[in-house]
Order: C-alpha cells, then structure tokens, then sequence
C-alpha cells in the first residue's frame, strides 16, 4: 500500500468533528458578546441613539423614529425578541414595549408628549439608556453579568450587590464541590488500587470486575439508586427507624450530602483505574531495599513508595476534577436550590428562559476553566519531568 | 519465600483490607440493594418485599411510552454504534498514518467531546441542528450520540494499530489485494479485539445519554434515559426501578462482551 494516502481516512471524523462541534460550540460562544435583537428591529432609532448625549431625554426626532419603527415591527410581529433583550437589563421594559407598541398607530406628534402620555416611564432616562446600550451589535452585558458584575446607570462598572451575585458564585461552588468529591475519591481509590496492584492475577481480575460493573451503568440509573435509598421513605430512613436510631424520617435527600454521595460513587471508578495502573507499573523491590536498609514499613510507604504513585494519582485527581465540574443530572435529581453546579443555570438559559447570551457567557466561562485547569495540569507534568530528565 | 510480618506491617495490611473492602462494598451495596427492589409484588419501595413478581417489567415493556422509548434508544444506539465505529475506525487507521505532532494535535481534538462538559456540547448541538433542521429526529440523535461516542472507538482502535505490523498492509497489496480487501482480511482480523470493544462502548454511551438528548428529542423520538429522567422527578415507583434495571441489563450485557468475551477471544487467538 506505499504511496496510499491512508492519513486521508481522519477526514472524516475532522470533518464531522468540525461541523457538529467545533464550530457550534464557537458560534455558541460568540452569542455571549454578540446580540443584534435590538439593532435588527431598529436600525435607524439604534444609529440615532449612538449619537445621543445620555443626559437628557432624546430628541423628537428620535421618537419619531422610534415610534414608527415601533409602529412598523409591532405589525410584522418582530417585536418580541427586541422587547426581551431590552427586558435583560430593566424587567418590565418588555411589557412597556408590547403595551406601546398596540397603541404605536394611534399615536400623533409631538411623538415624546404623546408617549410619555401613554406610560410615564417613556420619561425615564433610564430607560432610553439601556435602549442605548442595546443599540449595538456587540455588548459586554451577558459577560459582566456572568462574572457578577453590573454596569451602572452611569456607564461605570461595579460588583454587583451580595443578593445578586449568583453566576460568579454558582461557578466557584461547582469547582468547591468538584475539588471535595475528587479528594474523597482519590483518597477512597488509593488503598483499593493498591490491594489490586498487589494482588495475585485472579483476585485483582474479581476485584476489576466489581470496579467495573458500577463504572458500565448509566448514571442515570445510579442516581435513581441514590433516590429510591435516601428518599424520605426511602431504604435508609427505614433501616434507620427499624433499628431505632430515629423516630422520624429525616431528611436525606435535596442537600449536599446526597449529591456528594452519588457524584463519588459515579467518579470512584475513574480514579481507580489510573491509579491502579500506574501502581502495576512500581515495582516493590524499593520497598524491600528500604526495608533492608532498616526502614519501618511505614516510612518505607510513605517516603519510597507514596512518591512513585503521585503522577497516576495526578491524572486520576485531574480526570475526576474536571468530568464533576460538567455535572448536571445528578445533582438536579438530588440536590436543593443551593447544591446546582453551573451547568444546570446553564441549561435553564437555554432552555427556559433562551436568554442565549447569558447561555453563551456562562458557556464561556466553563470551557476557560476547563481549559485553564488542563493546561496548568499538563505544564505542571512538562515541568515534572523535565526536573526528572536532568 | 517466608515472610516474617511485623506487627505494624500487619496493621497495616488488616487497615488495606478493611478500607478496600468498603469501598467495593459502596460501589456495589447500593445498587444490589434496589435492584430486587424491582421483582416486589406491591407497590412500596421497602424491605421485605411484599411478594415477588414480573409485573413492573411488564408495565415497563407493554406500556407505550415506556415501550416506544425503548425501542428508541436500541435504534438510536444501534445506528450511533454503526457510524462511530465506522468514523473512528478510519481516523485511527488515517491518525497512525499522520506524522507524530500533526497526529498527536488532530487525535486531541477529536478527543474533546469525552472532556467538554456535556451542556456545551448539548447547546452547541441544540444550535447546529435547529440550524440544519435536525432537532426531533433519529438523524438528529444519531448524529450527536456518533460525535460523543466515536473519540472512544478512536481510542480503542488507536490503540490496538500501535502493535499493528504496517508491513502486512504492503505483503498484502505486493500479492494483488486491493486495498479494501487487504484491510478486511489483514487489518481487521487482528485489530477487531479493538473494534469490537470500542463498538460496545459506542453502543452503551449512546443508549445512556442523557443531557444531549433532552435538548434535541422531541416527544415522539424520546429515548428511554429522557423518560427516565422525566418520571424520576416527579415520582419514584417499582416501575421506574424495573426500567432502571432493563437498562442496567443492556449496559452489563455489553460490558460483559467487552470485558470478558473480547480478551477471552484474543487470548484464544494468540495461543493458536
């Protein structure tokens, strides 16, 4: 076959890799700094307001503009998605929108009295501002937000108050809950990887195949397991009343615990395996020199062996890590209001409330620090083994 | 060789019994605790099972929805397993035919559906296919479940053609075979154990998935993981166990051809 260009058979899966993936994902995350809703509906009231000193209330000339563009997108029925971009930033511009947009016909000059005769609001500088802001194609809005931050009405930007800072915190929470469950889990999968390593070929092969089997279940299923043990009816409340340890049913479910609990024994397996195998690769025979040397099997452990582990144990810490901060069935299923990791606000932009913006910005925001945490990791393993090289 | 154990050396070791033994029985306690769960004759989740029968697996398989999503899921699986290993066979094959740096950047990003959080995959999938009117249809499924399974018939396959002999592809075509034959007949054989388990992962991420599908089926292609979904947050009953555990069936089903048969079947080979 020389002369057979076999490398061409990658083309496809780049091909498909590319288009299925690759490209919506950028184009997802373009929507974070691109929102054309307002702009598209009013271009000539957009160009007028970029021009307007933010001071006063707009000319008559604006409204109008304004008023017969309204009047015109009102009829074409284009008037929703401009209405809901404005209501991002003040809720209830939407229904000021809609409510002047029925009534846009009827309207005769002087255009500003005449609004601001429907809804006082229309006299509101405020308002005409974030008409102002949403009068480009490119906005930094989903961004700030995403990162807890508010623009003031003074163009000036500010952290945004306590009660309001959710998506900031919302990601610093999933990495809190990602960083507990990968300690728990590497230091649950050590001993065990270690029994395997040790072990004589048919008891390591059983004690694969019962790491195995949970690692091959949907994890779907293994969350509904959780449910049907801590529910409140569930098996451990009646484990715990029969032997009466309570009285009452306590409440197992709907909190950190229980998430803790299904997203370990979901990820347990994927730090097994690593450290499993980068342990049957260590030979015990430093183990016995140090122990001829006179070393206490448990100096010998942790100073000869323990050291020789942490590169398996890296990459199980990292695989583990970074698979829980994309979580999002489970703790839907089994968590509270305060237990949600970042994908789950994600999904509810996408899907409720198709706010694509905030969806793309938070998007962003998770992809970065996957990719920021991958490549820490690796440079941290390139410095590693350079310092061993020399 | 006799060996003389200390006593911290045995409490050790007693210690590494122990820890072990826990953490196998957390892995495996849960789910064989409600997994009879299932076979109850009544309708309560509890301990001790109030008769035991069948009729939860019927309610599952002859009711409708439960049915229809079923046959869903081995369809959607059926064709994902089809195409990913179709796709991942050729990008290992063409990969290991790539100069060592464009090959090692080409394999990373073909692998990063496995590590990108499944909700940016779904959102970028949900905006593709809007885009291409792909949203609710088998096609649609079929082709995000292909994009999240083949990195892993690329892995299985990639690795197997390390030990491949690349000097068999040239004996094969110097006698003549034209090149998809020298692949069916050379190649195959002694890369299969590789695709065979690749395939059997692609058919149990598929049948699995979940977060992906919920943004892109549509009542009537719903596979059984979304009913799943859909009926465990509003109520937990001996039904949705039975469904839990026709799933757990398929998914051990393929484990055990992946783990057990496949090396079984090699090892077979090799000693011949």
């Amino acid at each position: 076959m020389t002369g057979r260009r076999l490398e061409y058979l990658a083309a496809p899966l780049v091909l498909f890799n590319l288009v299925c993936f690759v490209v919506p994902i950028l184009s997802i995350i373009f929507f974070a700094a691109h929102s054309p809703e307002f702009v598209d509906v009013f271009p000539d009231t957009s160009r007028k307001l970029n021009s307007w000193d933010q001071q006063t209330l707009p000319s008559e000339d604006v409204f109008l503009t304004f008023v017969q563009e309204l009047d015109k997108a009102a009829q074409d029925r284009t008037l929703p998605d401009a209405a809901r971009r404005l209501n991002y930033e003040i809720s209830g511009y939407k229904s000021l929108l809609s409510k002047t947009g029925r009534v846009a016909q009827d309207l005769r000059p002087p255009y500003r009295e005449a609004m601001i005769g429907i809804d006082q609001r229309w006299a509101d500088v405020n308002y005409w501002k974030v008409a102002a802001s949403a009068s480009h194609r490119y906005t930094t809005l989903f961004l700030l937000t995403a990162l807890d931050f508010k623009k003031n009405a003074d163009g000036s930007i500010a952290y945004a108050r306590q009660d309001e800072r959710v998506y900031l915190a919302t990601l610093l929470r999933t990495f809190w809950m990602a960083f507990v469950v990968t300690a728990i889990c590497v230091s649950l999968a050590y001993p065990i990887a270690f029994l395997m390593a040790g072990a004589s070929p048919i008891m390591a092969r059983v004690l694969l195949a019962l790491v195995m089997i949970p690692f091959w279940m949907s994890l779907l299923v293994r969350t509904a397991a959780w449910m049907v043990l801590l529910q409140k009816d569930g098996l451990v409340n009646q484990l715990l009343s029969g032997l009466g340890v309570i009285e009452q049913p306590i409440q197992l479910i709907f909190n950190r615990t229980a998430v803790y609990l299904a997203l370990v024994h979901i990820m347990l397996p994927f730090a097994i395996l690593p450290i499993f195998s980068a342990m049957r690769s260590i030979s015990t025979d430093y183990l016995r020199a140090a122990a001829s040397l006179g070393a206490r099997p448990t100096r010998a452990f942790v100073e000869i062996y323990m050291p020789q582990t942490l590169p398996g144990v890296a990459a199980a810490a990292l695989l583990v890590f970074i698979l829980t901060i994309g979580f999002y069935i489970t703790p839907a299923l089994l968590g509270g209001p305060k237990d949600q990791m970042i994908s789950y606000i994600i999904a509810q932009f996408a899907g409720q409330n198709a706010n694509w913006g905030m969806a793309g910005a938070l998007a962003l925001l998770l992809i970065v620090s996957v990719a920021v945490i991958t490549s820490m990791a690796s440079a941290l393993r390139m410095s590693r083994s350079k310092r061993a090289g020399r | 060789m006799a060996k003389v154990q200390s006593l911290e050396e045995k409490f050790w070791r007693a210690m590494l019994y122990f820890a072990s033994l826990m953490v196998i029985a957390f892995l495996i306690v849960p789910i064989l605790i409600v997994v009879p769960l299932s076979f109850s004759g009544g309708s309560a989740l509890r301990y001790p099972l109030e008769g035991l029968s069948l009729r939860w697996y019927g309610e599952i398989l002859w009711t409708p929805v439960w049915q229809a999503s079923l046959i869903n899921s081995i369809i959607v699986a059926s064709l994902t397993t089809i195409a990913s290993t179709v796709l991942g066979t050729m990008a290992a094959i063409g990969l290991s035919n790539l100069k060592l740096r464009l090959s090692r950047a080409v394999y990373g990003m073909l692998l990063l559906p496995m590590v990108v959080p499944l909700i940016i995959t779904a959102l970028g999938i949900y905006f593709a296919f809007a885009y291409m009117g792909l949203l609710g249809s088998y096609l649609g499924l079929v082709t995000a479940h292909t994009l999240l399974a083949a990195p892993f018939v690329l892995v299985t396959v990639h690795a197997s053609l390390q030990r491949f002999d690349w000097a068999l592809m040239q004996a094969g075509a110097s006698l003549g075979g034209r090149p998809v034959r020298v692949f069916l007949e050379v190649m195959l054989p002694l890369i299969l154990p590789g695709v065979a388990s690749g395939a059997a992962f692609a058919f149990v991420i598929s049948f699995d998935e979940v977060v992906v599908a919920l943004f892109i089926a549509s009542p009537t292609t719903k596979t059984m993981p979304i009913q799943l979904f859909s009926n465990l947050k509003f109520q937990l009953t001996p039904a949705i166990v039975a469904a839990s555990c026709i799933m757990i069936a398929i998914s051990l089903f393929f484990a055990v051809l992946a783990e057990v048969l496949l090396p079984y079947l090699r090892r077979r080979r090799i000693k011949r």
